[in-house]
């Protein structure tokens, strides 16, 4: 299988889809000549043309909103925004109207749209391009939220996303656009709503997504040589969020440590955990569950502070220890 | 109330029905059923009001009797194939697209055989099988949805276009400039029609609006416009024709500012605390849509009395049977609560 980066697999799906189906777009920003802020378009507009590779003004609210009525009509659009943070400038039709239409319409109106977005900290961008907003998106009903953290699950959720008939917010990390992973080429796709098992382990479960997941792998990966055994999922799709795969790996280990990028009052962590709490995964705790998230502050843009921002190595493995050892 | 003086029109006033008619190519047949549909807009807006005195409209509703030269006069100038995207005042273009008013009703009264299935109400209309993409809650949501069903027509190369209301207040949002701005760059066959009606809320237009009428608006964006007197339905018809046909030929975007007035208050909560009652007054009996089309069609004996009240009864039946049928459908069935959220 041929090795592509994050960049390149998103790029693939995207022209995958626009050549075997004529009503799929891409709108947004510098998306054209420039190849988009972080060239993941790049090329698309020599093979697609202007029509179809849809560059705009700075109108953030207008992109989401036009994708929202072309998809209304039957057209599948993606919608970029250069950075996630900008997507607090088209809530309103994100919110509003795309996760709203069908069922205030009472069932009639579809609403298939991609909104890509490219979250995450860490290229000194400072707090207005570095958010990880995916827990607020998740709060809201009608919209599903999916959160790469590999190319090959890039690829095959983005296709999925363009297929699925529902408003889908795509949550890109900018760490890892240069990141390289084995994918096919051609066409597969990876169904929203499933979580993988990147790694098993009997020992404590990590929930993991985005850059976390690589993160937490390197650290179960060290762990294991000194026989601690970490399970990491990664849940994929946020939202609806695949609690079963999450619950039966709990019940397997007894532990559990939920890392995410996004800050930690209101996080999805407590989602993930709630669910163990409301399940008879809840029985086979055999340590209190846990979390590391981003603080609770904005990103700063010091080098130092911004990795103090967001979890780091360090900092998963030494709560792993602490939750298998009792010493948190 | 509008400070701009009669000359800032673009149109003429209808002075003569027949003539007019004759120059639009609308038959009598038309202009009656024009006339028949401003009526049945009135009526059934009546009715619902009346609905919700007795307690049996659950949520607001926002009513537009004052404006239905504006809905008919468009309605009548679009295809019907062509898309709709509406404001929250809503109900006159509907019914002027050929709705069924027993499922408007049913919707208002929150029944399953609503348009919506009871989901949406008063406010969120919608028929999105017919190209009615509904109506909306929030200001402005009409022109945030516009430009995509624009790209779309021109990604299918259709002859339709999206006619998107909105009103005054709609002009002051983020939005109406973004829009406005797309639509101009890529020519979207998109048929802006403002409906002034003076009244954001409890705003005036004027209070809250640097420079009106809109005009200089449009012409930042490039994009033709004309200044309508909306109560006159066959002013309206003539230039909604105008620009349809200049977006069919390709030119782009239209504007049309289109004054008119609502009578009822903004929503039910409304105690007209705003205005004046001479100011309302001189509306409903200077100014009226209904009985200057009803003056015209009479004096150039299109219509006669005894067919006027023949179509006020009719009218009145249907909208009972609407009532009936809204009544006595079944409400949603709990379970079904979730029911939507997701394809």
């Amino acid at each position: 299988m041929p090795e592509i980066t994050y960049r390149e697999a998103i790029r693939d799906a995207m022209v995958t889809e626009m050549r075997s189906d004529n009503s799929v777009f891409l709108i947004g920003e510098d998306i054209g000549a420039y190849g988009g802020a972080f060239g993941v378009s790049a090329g698309m507009l020599d093979e697609f043309g202007p029509e179809r590779v849809l560059e705009t003004p700075i109108s953030e609210l207008a992109i989401v909103g036009a994708a929202t009525g072309a998809a209304m009509v039957g057209m599948k659009p993606i919608a970029e925004m250069m950075f996630m943070d900008f997507i607090l400038l088209a809530l309103e039709p994100l919110i509003n109207q795309a996760a709203k239409a069908r069922y205030m319409f009472g069932g009639k109106a579809t609403v298939p749209m991609v909104v890509r977005m490219t979250g995450g900290s860490g290229t000194g961008a400072a707090a207005q391009h570095s958010q990880s907003l995916e827990s607020m998106l998740m709060a809201v009903p009608g919209i599903k939220v999916v959160a790469p953290s590999d190319a090959y699950d890039a690829k095959g959720l983005l296709i999925s996303a363009i297929r699925d008939p529902n408003p889908v917010c795509f949550v890109e990390h900018k760490l890892l656009y240069k990141t390289k992973g084995e994918v096919p080429e051609g066409e597969y796709s990876i169904p929203l709503g499933v979580a993988e098992v990147k790694r098993e382990g009997t020992d404590l479960t990590v929930v993991a997504s985005g850059i976390m997941v690589s993160k937490s792998l390197a650290v179960a990966e060290k762990l294991a040589a000194e026989g601690i055994s970490v399970e990491v999922i990664d849940p994929r799709t946020l939202r609806p969020l695949d609690t079963a795969t999450i619950n039966e790996s709990v019940k397997k280990t007894g532990k559990l440590l939920v890392v995410h990028e996004a800050t930690k009052t209101g996080g999805w962590a407590g989602e993930v955990m709630a669910s163990v709490c409301e399940s008879d995964a809840f029985d086979y705790l055999d340590a209190p569950m846990r979390r590391l998230a981003g603080k609770d502050c904005p990103i700063p843009y010091n080098r130092h502070l911004e990795a103090a921002a967001i979890p780091q190595e360090d900092d998963i493995e030494a709560e792993i220890r602490a939750i298998v050892n009792n010493t948190y | 109330m509008v400070d701009w003086k009669k000359e800032e029109y673009d149109n003429f006033q209808t002075i003569d029905a027949r003539q007019k008619g004759e120059e639009l190519g609308l038959s009598d047949e038309r202009m009656i059923e024009m006339y028949r549909i401003m009526l049945r807009i009135r009526l059934f807006e009546e009715m619902a009001d009346k609905l919700y005195a007795l307690g049996k409209v659950h949520g607001t509703m926002h009513l537009s009797a004052g404006q239905e030269g504006v809905a008919v006069g468009a309605g009548f100038a679009i295809n019907r194939n062509d898309y709709m995207l509406n404001h929250h005042r809503g109900h006159g273009h509907f019914i002027a697209s050929g709705a069924d008013l027993a499922k408007m009703m049913a919707e208002f009264l929150g029944k399953d055989t609503g348009y919506c299935r009871g989901r949406g109400g008063s406010m969120h209309i919608a028929d999105v099988t017919a190209n009615n993409l509904g109506a909306n809650g929030i200001v402005g949501g009409s022109l945030q949805l516009a430009a995509g069903v624009g790209i779309a027509i021109k990604q299918r190369k259709t002859d339709q276009l999206v006619l998107t209301l909105f009103g005054d207040g709609a002009a002051n949002e983020g939005i109406f400039h973004e829009s406005l701005n797309m639509a101009g760059i890529w020519d979207l066959p998109i048929f802006y029609l403002c409906e002034n009606n003076q009244y954001g809320m409890s705003a005036n237009v004027n209070r809250v609006s640097a420079k009106t009428p809109f005009r200089a608006r449009a012409a930042a964006y490039d994009i033709p416009y004309a200044l309508v007197d909306g109560n006159d339905v066959l002013a309206m018809y003539e230039f909604s024709k105008k620009a349809v046909e200049s977006i069919r030929s390709g030119n782009g975007p239209y504007f049309i500012e289109a004054t008119t007035y609502r009578y009822f208050g903004h929503s039910k909560s409304d105690r007209n605390l705003y205005r004046t009652k001479d100011e309302i007054e001189y509306w409903k009996t200077v100014e009226d849509p209904i009985d200057r089309m009803e003056g015209l069609l009479l004096q150039a004996d299109i219509l006669d009395i005894d067919v006027v009240k023949q179509i006020h009864e009719e009218t009145v039946k249907e909208i009972d049977e609407a009532v009936k049928f809204a009544e006595e459908s079944p409400e949603p069935d709990i379970k079904d609560v979730k029911e939507w959220v997701y394809a």
